[in-house]
Parts: structure tokens; sequence; C-alpha cells
């Protein structure tokens, strides 16, 4: 095995589980979007968040780590009916821009919110896992991504499980597929709207996590939202499968990208490769690679 | 207002679409002009001719991106990068081959257009989340460009300053020079946002945005609608980074992020979308929000915390507050400041009856 080809694997199996971490944060993105057709921009910033209350309950409140972990995850579900509730509910029928924009909105008051209530240095996210790399071949791996890609893998397929075979998730499905039929079938629209945030939060909870411990928790990490659109572009805004392809894709072509191309650029690839392949894609296939086909007569 | 509407008999379509039926209006824009053109400039101090600055070159932003969003339907998150092409382009043209501004701020509108035109290809295909989500890979994507090929940067820092725009042989320096420069341009773009709109490529950029298939059936070309819109949105967003490049008396990458997109949004939504008027109002309020909530903080914020904690908060404050205005805005008055304004215009013009 010549030296090329190892770096090559090396930058393909760290792409894969970067990937899958994506994967994850996307799974949010997903779950809002199966359910309520509204797409959250927030989603980094509530990644962010949840990092936040965690990192924020170990170094101040001095909680043990489970502790943390139970409170961020149980304030993300709260949040996420409280958003519902407050915010969403009363923008139900409005245009898409409304929408858009309500979440943008609400990105930029959470941006304001952590720093100044939280703390705005970079705060350490320690998880008790072992730091140094599993070393194996030419292969060179973190074991926090390693927890991430089974953190997310367990979730992804968990939740497939949920919308494909228990009665909520097809109830869920059908408030996706049209509010007024599910409305006359007897489910009560709002209630899956609000289950639908919640789900968000603790999934990026779950992101917060292990997003933080990879990069520290502050404002910053919100940024990691970013990556989340080339991902569920590639993959369809409404399939889980399609997360974890899109992620898989996105982590792999930033990885290889970057390991050969950074050097002749200067640097700066992997946070711009991926929207080009996104152009591309909406171009070759605008409702991504598992994403439901919009058809529309008059 | 103290104007009656009695008597008011409109025998043409011309006189229907007329912006001022009734003499008072045109009496008021009069009094607005001589307000703006003499009154102001010459009442204010520097500083605050500099925030009216700002608030001018907002203005003109705000009512491209109001063609593409309010009156087309199409969302744009790629506004700020439209900006930067239209800034980089003329301070590249007025640094290497010293042309003048005319020149540039129709090379940068026009180069603008082109950019924001091939943005708008995928609205073709794909609308509203999906479009959203494409602007927003151009605009990152347009960031990084101009930010890694130091060809269009100019190197270090990604800042390339711009000699002042002259008038003759006056160079315009002062902030009161740059108010009337820029309120020229302000006037041209309220009067074409009025008369685009209500023209024939105006009704049908309305067509496409309340129906697109209904529009296309009845005969509108969609492919070219939908990409003029993008074009002439953008060829403002152009003009509007050029001027604010010779306000600033330098390009730089850091004035036109994705926080200046979003930025603008904020402004027609607040404002009210597909409204002339509104996107007046909104680039003013969100102009002056992030001064006024400076202020006030720097005269009561001591009141309440410690200096250090005032400095830390304002920034954090200015976002916050921001989202909680577009969310206010969204949930409680979807119309924005536009509606507010005519609520309390027809208030007054019926008043003291009910009805």
């Amino acid at each position: 095995m010549s030296d090329d080809f190892g770096f090559f694997l090396l930058l393909l199996s760290n792409g894969v589980l970067v990937g899958l971490m994506y994967a994850l944060i996307a799974l949010g993105f997903v779950l809002v979007y199966k359910a309520t057709d509204a797409i959250n921009f927030a989603q980094g910033e509530f990644v962010m968040i949840a990092a936040l209350v965690v990192a924020g309950g170990l170094a101040a409140g001095g909680m043990p780590l489970w502790l943390a972990i139970s409170l961020g995850l149980a304030s993300m579900v709260a949040f996420g009916f409280a958003l519902e509730r407050v915010v969403l509910r009363r923008l139900i029928g409005r245009p898409v821009v409304a929408v858009v924009m309500a979440t943008i909105g609400l990105a930029s008051i959470l941006r304001g919110i952590g720093p100044s209530t939280l703390g705005a240095g970079t705060k350490t996210l320690p998880l008790p896992i072992r730091e140094a790399p599993f070393i194996v071949g030419p292969l060179f791996i973190p074991p926090i991504q390693l927890l991430g890609a089974a953190v997310s893998l367990t979730f992804l397929s968990a939740f497939g499980w949920f919308f494909m075979k228990s009665r909520k998730g097809i109830a869920m499905r059908a408030v996706a597929d049209n509010q007024q039929v599910a409305m006359a079938m007897g489910i009560n629209v709002e209630r899956y709207f609000g289950l639908a945030w919640a789900m968000t939060g603790m999934v990026s909870a779950l992101g917060g996590i292990i997003w933080g411990n990879l990069l520290g928790v502050d404002v910053n990490l919100s940024l990691v939202g970013f990556k989340v659109f080339p991902v569920v572009i590639l993959g369809g805004l409404d399939s889980i499968p399609g997360a974890i392809v899109g992620g898989l894709i996105v982590g792999i072509v930033e990885n290889i990208a970057a390991g050969y191309v950074d050097p002749y650029v200067g640097g700066g690839t992997k946070d711009f490769i991926p929207y080009v392949l996104m152009i591309v894609a909406l171009m070759v296939r605008p409702y991504g690679i598992f994403g439901k086909r919009i058809i529309e007569r008059v | 207002m103290i104007h009656r509407e009695c008597g008011v008999l409109k025998t043409s379509y011309e006189a229907d679409m007329a912006f001022y039926p009734l003499p008072i209006a045109r009496w008021t824009v009069a009094v607005l002009a001589v307000l703006f053109f003499a009154v102001i400039p010459l009442a204010l101090h520097e500083y605050y001719l500099s925030v009216a600055n700002l608030v001018w070159i907002a203005v003109i932003g705000a009512l491209g991106l109001n063609i593409l969003v309010g009156y087309t339907g199409q969302i744009s998150i790629g506004h700020g990068a439209f900006m930067s092409v239209g800034a980089y382009t003329a301070a590249n043209l007025a640094t290497r081959l010293d042309s003048p501004w005319p020149v540039n701020l129709l090379a940068g509108g026009l180069m603008a257009a082109a950019v924001g035109a091939v943005v708008g290809i995928p609205s073709l295909r794909i609308k509203g989340l999906y479009l959203a989500i494409a602007t927003l890979a151009g605009q990152l994507i347009i960031e990084w460009t101009i930010n890694h090929v130091t060809f269009i940067s100019g190197g270090v820092q990604a800042s390339i300053s711009v000699p002042r725009p002259r008038l003759g042989s006056m160079v315009l320096s002062s902030q009161r020079d740059m108010y009337y420069f820029l309120l020229v341009f302000v006037v041209l773009a309220i009067v074409g946002t009025m008369n685009l709109v209500r023209s024939r490529v105006g009704r049908a950029f309305i067509a496409i945005r309340d129906q697109d298939i209904a529009a296309e059936i009845i005969g509108i070309d969609i492919f070219r609608y939908k990409l003029l819109a993008f074009a002439v949105s953008s060829f403002y967003a152009g003009v509007t980074g050029v001027l604010y490049t010779y306000f600033l008396g330098i390009a730089n990458y850091e004035q036109f992020q994705i926080g200046v997109s979003i930025d603008y949004l904020a402004m027609i939504i607040v404002g009210g979308l597909g409204s002339v008027l509104g996107s007046i109002f909104g680039a003013i309020f969100i102009t002056l929000l992030p001064i006024v909530i400076r202020l006030t903080m720097e005269s009561f914020g001591g009141l309440f915390f410690a200096p250090q904690t005032v400095l830390n908060l304002i920034p954090n404050l200015r976002l916050m507050l921001f989202g909680a205005l577009i969310i206010f805005f969204l949930v409680v008055e979807p119309d924005g400041l536009n509606r507010l304004w005519r609520n309390i215009r027809n208030y007054f013009r019926i008043w003291p009856f009910a009805y």
C-alpha cells in the first residue's frame, strides 16, 4: 500500500465519520421539515445553545456529566415545544418567506442570548472518553468521532423506524403530507408540530454535546449549522436516509477536496466545496437524492 | 389627513393609476423634497448626516430586495453578496483604471446584475425553501471567492481603498457632499421602483408572486421575468455596494457578509413586503436600531450594569432585539410598518367619523 493510497484512505475514513456527524445535525432539520414543512435556519444555533447549556452546567453549576446532559436534553425539548407554541403556530399557512425569516430571527436571538447569559469565552465540554486516537494502519480515528458516528447512526435508524412503523410517526407523516386531511382524520396537528420541534431540540442537544466536545463551545459552534444545508439538499429535505447519504457525500467530498486542493489555494476549501456541490445538485436533481418530488397542477 | 377626497371622479385608467390624484399629495412631495434637500442637510450635524447617509444607502438596497422578494416572491439570502460584487467591481475599476465614478457605478450595477441573474437560475426549477438555500449557497460562494481570489480582493484583509467621487473639479469628501450625492440616487431608485412595479414588467412580477403557474398560463414568460427580477434586484444591490464603497472610502468584504443579507431581509419584512414606502420605513428602522441601542445603553446602561458589562451587552442586545423584532412583526403585523402607517392615515382621513 503506497503512501498516496494511505492518505486517500485517511481522508475517506475521516470524511465518513464527519459526514455521519453532519447527518446527526441534518436529522434535526429533516424532522422539522418532514412534520411541519418548515425549514429551520436556526439549526446551528440550536446546537450551540444546547452545548452551552451542557457546558455551562458542567462548568458553572458543577454538575455531574449525566445531570448536565439530561438538563441540556430537557431544556432543548422544552424549548422546542415552547417555540412551536409561541411563534410557529401563528405562522401556519403563511408564505415561505415568513417561516424562513422567523427562524432567522430566532437564530439572531439565540446568538445574542447565548453569550450574554452563559459567557462569551470558549468553554470545553469534556466527555469521559479517551482523547488519543485509534491508529489502524494508515487510519487515524479520534474516539469522539467514532462516538458521534455511532450516536448518529443509532438515532437515524430510531427515527427512521419511528416514521415508518410507529403510530405517531405515521400520523406525523400524514400531517406533513396534508394538514387539512390530517385534521379531518382526527389527528391533532398542532400537537405533532410541537412534538417535531421537541424531537429536533433533542437531536440538536446530542449534536451539541458531540460537536461541542470536538470544537469547543462558543458562538462559532453555530456555524456547524451552515453545513446542514448542503447535506439536506443533497439527500432531500424530507428524507432520513437522505440525511445519512447527504452527510456522507458532503463529509467525504469536503475532506478529500481539502486534502488535495488546500495546499494550492491556501486553505478554506472545506467551507466552499459543499456549496458548489449543492448548487450542482440543485441544477441536476432539485429535490435531492431521496427527496419527495413536488408536482404542481393548476 | 387634512384633505378630503370628495368629488373625485376618475374617467381614465391613467387617472386611476396616477401617483398623486390630489393636489395636496403633490404639495406633500414638494415639502418633503425641500425638507430633505435643503433643511436637513443644512441643519444637521456631520455625525447625524453620516447616519442619514447610511439610511439612504440602505433604502436603495431595500428597494432592490423588495422588488425580488416582495413583488416577485423569490426569496434571496444573497443580497449582501450581490452588493460585494458591485463594490469590488467599482473598487477595482477605480484603482486599476482610474475610471470616473459614473462608469464604476454603472459597471458595478451591471456586474452585480449579471451575477445575480446567474444565481437566480435555480429559481426556474425550484422555489420557496429550496431557492432560499440556493441563494444562501450563492452568498457563501461569492464571499469565499472574493476573500480567496487576491486579484479581486486586493490581498491584505480583502480591502481596497477607493478615491472619493468627484464632480467636475469638486471632490465629494464631507458628509454633506455625500448626503446630496446619495440622495440623488435614492430619488432615482424610488422613482424607478415605483414606475417599474406599475409597468408591464412589474405586473408580470406580481403575477408570478401570486400564482406562478397561472401566470405562465396567461402567457407570462416565467423564465425571462424571474431572471429579470433577479437582475434588476441585483443591479440595485450592486449600486448599493458601490455607493457604500464610496461612502466608506474602502471596499471591505466584511461589510457584505451574510448578516447584511439578513439585515436587508429584515428591513423589508419590518417595513412591509411588496411596498416602496415599506422599504423606506424598514431601511430607516433597521439602520437606526443599532445606533439607538448603543446610544441608549451608553446613556442609561451604566445605571444598571458595570461599564464592562455594558460594552459586552451592546452587540448581544442588538442581535436579540433584531431577532425579536423580526418575529414580532411576522406574528403581529405581517404587512409591516407600511400597514401601520396606512392604518394611521386612514384613521385621520375619515376622522372624526368612524367609517
